[in-house]
């Protein structure tokens, strides 16, 4: 697979020169392969979210490059504003920054600050709309009418509505109820499945990484833990724990469960492969 | 036991604009807090948990029924100082309830404005910093902590009324694991230590897990009460309210439906690992 993204030993300081200077980012150095479903892991303080700022040039590096085709994206400073339309950036509690007076006028934003017009524009609008699951009679609503769910919805559509190549999400879900937080992991999945454009997940939450992306990385202390699949990352569940980190409940089961003797897989994150797992060792009668 | 807060056929309905259809949020919400407990309200976005949590000090005030702080009615102006003493309140966004430069100030602020004594605000926000594991950050400015010690921040100021219960609501949602567990520790170890009884609004149901009480809302109505292993239990009940089961019931409920011989109400990790490897080793 071709990376659409490259990072190279990045590095980005606070405060430089002053007694608060921090590196938030240290030499920090991965690819985001091209249709990817990518999730990002790690706590508060551990560089997420100046690495995403990154991604689309609203931080600059101290040091090192950021490389989106091949290409750096500092390389043209003049053009930083294209990068923005590659890489879309969906702040976390997006809904914030709504602010026009209709759901259409808020999502055609963006697509129209690219030079959009006319019959094109109105079809990315509504595109982007049927994506995130917002109907055609909200459109003309004001987006201040509506639930934060919903509000979030119009937000994420406006991002989308620009077609970028990646779409990045911090924390899409927070605050929203175990409902809504899977109607809306629901649309992102579809979306990348439809779209086949690359998604970077940033979340807290493992659970909800175990269950959407493809591959994960791990940020502790402005460095790259570990990166691998779901299986691979939470076979090292000992390890995320000492990092301070979360493992899923499943995998906590499963852990548990090795402790008191009995062979399962300390990969599995979810419930149904625990319970296969478990009904296969009641077949085998391998309990010892 | 006392009772610290109850509920009479509570109705709310927020203000709608003219010629719109008034929908009530509470539709009649029976509850008796017990004083000291520490219970936790679950419910969905809409099943009306925030809004009967903003009636238990007045922030809110019923539109029909009535809410009863230690026998004070909240609908009594003249007693709202004294409910506001007695229940303090958390909310959701860290950064919407912090109003000084300086953690301490923060959390002198209440004290300030019920006219305690200065020497007396000096103890206890110094007792209250304490109480919230916040001490060595007394003269740091709040807008650079994390969120889960803003949110800490913000229940030491809330600590520093010594209200005899403390209403979070949503407290935990913006924060991350971290940040969630230093709260919850926080309030649990209040609660163990001081009686303070406490009330925690939540979606996250691993939170209700060491709670005494589990209020389920749907619909503006009480649709379960119980201990958490009476509450989780009900698998079926909770998913038809949209709400999710711990990953260890929902486990233990499969395995049973497969003719595995386990409880349901293993809740813990280790509980639910310990059930399984006997019912397995029983096999």
């Amino acid at each position: 697979m071709e990376p659409i993204l490259q990072i190279k030993n990045l590095t980005h300081t606070y405060g430089i020169g002053t007694p608060f200077q921090r590196s938030a980012v240290e030499d920090m150095s991965f690819d985001v392969y091209s249709g990817e479903f990518l999730g990002i892991i790690g706590h508060t303080g551990s560089g997420k979210s100046t690495l995403i700022q990154h991604l689309n040039g609203l931080l600059k590096p101290t040091s090192g490059q950021v490389l989106l085709r091949g290409k750096d994206i500092w390389a043209e400073p003049k053009k930083i504003r294209n990068v923005r339309f590659q890489v879309g950036l969906v702040f976390q509690y997006p809904e914030y920054q709504l602010f026009e007076e209709t759901v259409y006028k808020d999502i055609a934003f963006g697509p129209t600050n690219m030079g959009k017009r006319g019959d094109e524009l109105d079809a990315c609008v509504r595109e982007a709309a049927r994506l995130v699951g917002i109907r055609d009679d909200q459109l003309e609503k004001s987006p201040f009418e509506l639930s934060g769910g919903q509000k979030r919805r119009v937000a994420l559509a406006g991002v989308i509505a620009m077609e970028p190549q990646v779409l990045v999400l911090d924390e899409p879900t927070a605050g929203l109820d175990p409902a809504g937080r899977e109607n809306l992991m629901a649309n992102i999945r579809d979306y990348h499945r439809n779209k086949h454009t690359t998604v970077i997940l940033v979340s807290h939450s493992m659970d909800e990484i175990a269950q959407n992306v493809d591959r994960i990385l791990v940020l502790k202390s402005a460095h790259v833990l570990m990166s691998g699949t779901p299986a691979e990352v939470f076979a090292r569940g000992q390890e995320l724990l000492a990092a301070g980190l979360d493992v899923p409940q499943v995998t906590r089961i499963a852990m548990a469960l090795r402790e008191r003797g009995l062979a399962v897989d300390p990969a599995v994150y979810t419930v149904r492969d625990l319970e296969r797992q478990l009904l296969a060792l009641r077949k085998g009668g391998a309990v010892c | 036991m006392a009772t610290i807060i109850q509920t009479e056929n509570l109705k709310y309905a927020y203000p709608v604009e003219e010629g719109e259809k008034q929908t009530f949020a509470l539709r009649g919400v029976d509850l008796e807090i017990e004083k000291g407990s520490f219970v936790v309200v679950l419910g969905h976005n809409g099943s009306g948990k925030s809004t009967l949590a903003k009636t238990f000090n007045g922030v809110l005030l019923p539109a029909g029924g009535k809410v009863y702080v230690e026998g004070m009615d909240t609908c009594d102006e003249n007693l709202l100082l004294a409910i506001r003493r007695t229940v303090g309140m958390v909310f959701q966004n860290p950064d919407n309830q912090i109003v000084a430069n300086v953690v301490e100030e923060d959390v002198a602020f209440a004290p300030e404005n019920l006219g305690v004594p200065t020497e007396k605000i000096r103890k206890r926000v110094d007792d209250a910093l304490k109480t919230v594991g916040m001490s060595e950050f007394v003269r740091h400015a709040p807008h650079l902590l994390s969120g889960g010690q803003k949110q800490r921040i913000a229940i030491a100021g809330v600590i520093a009324m010594e209200p005899a219960c403390i209403v979070l609501d949503e407290a935990t949602a913006m924060l991350d694991p971290i940040g969630r567990q230093e709260v919850l520790s926080t309030v649990h170890r209040l609660n163990r230590e001081k009686g303070i009884t406490v009330i925690l609004i939540t979606h996250h149901m691993n939170e209700a897990e060491e709670a005494d009480c589990v209020i389920v809302m749907d619909d503006g109505v009480v649709a379960m009460d119980g201990s958490p292993r009476q509450v989780f239990t009900q698998v079926d009940a909770l998913r038809s309210m949209g709400l999710t089961v711990p990953d260890t019931v929902d486990l233990l409920d499969r395995l049973q439906k497969d003719g595995l011989d386990v409880p349901l109400d293993a809740l813990t990790v280790e509980e639910c690992a310990g059930a399984i490897a006997a019912a397995l080793r029983a096999n």
